[in-house]
């Protein structure tokens, strides 16, 4: 079983000491496994129950065996009955309440006698909650059923909660009282076993939103001084006979044109490992194995790009500014700048 | 009030106040837009801001605090994303003053620097920003290495990437062709040999490119469609399962 948080502990033991009338350190030793089973004052309360579990299945007595078996007739007599509770008590008013408590026949309305053990904390549902249930009712079956006391609105709304519920009253039970059916039962695993860690988090607005909006304003900023300072080139028309020396792909290409000026294509097949090369560039996470996302447990993977990198920024500016007339080594500072893209800006020759 | 008169500042408080207001800003407005009239500073205004914005819904509510730092992101993927928009605008702006026939596309670009009012500024913005972004791809993708931000669940949206940095280039390349002088037409055929050289398929992809065995004037169509047309079309499909990926398999704040 996975670590419940101290706290939440704590909570569930405090709900669970304040239904069964123990100390609160005793129900927390139970719970830890490091104290005796809490001994209850009552003589019929059960204890086999590790945690304080609202679904979990309380003792059903007498009732149970006859829950299960619902005679067809009955199905659906109740159910009308029920809505029309329901519509009552949606609306908490007052006169309405009044009238409802007068109504000496106590048949065509299930009394309310649901919301003592619900209004008490869940945990004390646990113990005590269906033999409360039919005590309740089994008194108010003698005389009418009490006008709700003090807060109206507040009893008329957990009524209506109650009785929203599709429980049928069981064949066999005294008229008018309804029991709790068991839906399903929750492990504790289920809802204490909390996944996600809390983490250190920041609002996106306005917070990354900033961020990001500076850095959209700096990269205008760059280009729109960029495009005052620097003109696009524009050379001689188009013309096919007249070759330019040198002749140079898009700065982007130039690495690959510079590795393509060392071996003659038709002979060392330099596209073959290129091409070979994007498609392991493609399958890079697939290849990676290694989970971590760690620097220093990533060396190698970090010192392949790193050298990837490095290459294809070397062979880039050699093709850029070294490569000049017949793409033969030029010096920069000696023969010029062999590069018509920033023509206009670096005015050579 | 001194005079017991409503002065022009209360009338045109109360103007706006009233424009502001009404149904029609209102309804233009999501809830919790900053914009609207009574935005107030909270925790769940703050959450509507991103989930109820066509753009900004692109965004988790909330990151992790150390990914807000500037230093972690450099914010490149983001830049490239608007350095798209950026071109797409600028391109639309150029796609009105150029003709893509070998016979005026020179005359459009030169009409386009000395004739058209802010021509040569957009010009240079779109070109300069298409250099800018083929560098933001690379780098946000060297970032995105270096993080090891591929690694599972994440490893389908590093190909997805890839595949954009190579629309990129493309989306540039074919641009490059299209000023129709020297530099453009001999880049483009230096360009296209080396595709040439592909093992295989290398004849065959130069000859789709082309439109032909070498640079013909029927290349500046093909080139003109598939830059303004073809590549966009396909970027912005990839782009969007892209953003998705990043949105479901975690993003900038890590793996969900």
């Amino acid at each position: 079983m996975a670590e419940i948080p101290e706290s939440l502990l704590r909570r569930s033991a405090e709900a669970k000491a304040k239904a069964l009338g123990v100390p609160v350190e005793d129900v927390l030793a139970e719970m830890k496994g490091e104290g005796p089973p809490v001994k209850v004052p009552q003589p019929e309360a059960e204890e086999k129950t590790e945690t304080v579990e609202v679904s979990e299945a309380p003792e059903e007595p007498a009732t149970e065996p006859v829950e299960e078996v619902e005679p067809p007739e009955d199905k659906d007599a109740p159910t009308p009955e029920v809505e029309a509770d329901t519509d009552q008590d949606v609306i908490p008013e007052e006169p309405k309440e009044a009238t409802y408590a007068d109504d000496p026949d106590p048949d065509p309305v299930p009394p309310p006698a649901e919301p003592a053990p619900e209004q008490q904390p869940v945990a004390a549902a646990e113990s005590e909650e269906t033999p409360a249930a039919v005590a309740i009712a089994e008194k108010e079956d003698e005389e009418p059923p009490a006008p709700p006391s003090g807060n109206g609105a507040g009893n008329g709304k957990v009524a209506s909660v109650v009785s929203a519920r599709p429980s049928v009253p069981p064949a066999g039970t005294p008229e008018g009282v309804r029991s709790q059916r068991l839906l399903t039962v929750v492990k504790a695993r289920a809802i204490q076993n909390v996944k996600a860690e809390p983490t250190d988090k920041v609002n996106t607005w306005p917070h990354l939103m900033l961020m990001e909006f500076g850095a959209l304003l700096l990269i205008t900023g760059i280009l729109v001084i960029m495009s005052i300072v620097i003109h696009s080139p524009l050379l001689d028309p188009a013309n096919f006979n007249a070759t330019p020396n040198p002749s140079k792909a898009p700065w982007y290409f130039l690495g690959l044109q510079e590795l393509l000026s060392y071996f003659d294509p038709q002979i060392a097949g330099v596209m073959v490992p290129t091409v070979t090369g994007m498609a392991l560039f493609i399958l890079v996470p697939y290849l990676d194995k290694n989970p971590s996302t760690t620097p220093s447990d990533r060396k190698f993977a970090i010192a392949l790009y790193s050298m990837f990198l490095a290459g294809a920024a070397t062979l880039t500016i050699i093709g850029v500014l070294f490569r000049g007339l017949g793409f033969n080594w030029a010096y920069p500072w000696q023969d010029g700048i062999f590069f018509d893209d920033l023509k206009d800006w670096v005015h050579f020759e | 009030m001194a005079n017991g008169r409503t002065s022009l500042r209360e009338r045109l408080t109360e103007a706006r106040d009233k424009i502001w207001g009404s149904q029609a800003v209102d309804s233009i407005l999501r809830p919790g837009s900053p914009f609207k009239q009574n935005y107030s500073d909270s925790p769940r205004n703050r959450s509507y801001v991103v989930m109820n914005n066509v753009l900004y819904h692109l965004h988790p509510v909330k990151v992790k605090r150390h990914a807000v730092k500037l230093s972690y992101t450099l914010c490149l993927g983001g830049l490239s994303f608007f350095l798209f928009i950026l071109l797409t605008i600028t391109g639309i702006f150029l796609m009105f003053y150029y003709t893509p026939s070998a016979e005026t596309a020179y005359t459009d670009v030169q009409a386009l620097s000395t004739n058209v009012a802010f021509g040569s500024l957009v010009r240079n913005l779109h070109r300069w920003g298409a250099h800018l972004m083929v560098l933001s791809v690379f780098l946000h993708m060297s970032r995105v290495f270096y993080h090891g931000a591929y690694k599972p669940p994440r490893e389908f949206n590093w190909v997805v990437g890839v595949v954009l940095l190579l629309l990129t280039l493309l989306l540039s390349f074919s641009g490059y062709l299209l000023p129709w002088d020297q530099l453009a037409l001999w880049a483009v055929t230096v360009g296209t040999n080396m595709a040439s050289f592909v093992p295989a398929i290398g004849a065959q992809v130069k000859f789709g490119l082309l439109a032909g065995a070498e640079v013909t004037a029927s290349t500046l169509l093909r080139f003109y469609v598939l830059h303004v047309l073809f590549f966009p079309f396909i970027i912005v499909i990839f782009m969007a399962v892209h953003f998705w990926r990043v949105r479901k398999d975690g993003g900038i704040s890590g793996p969900l």
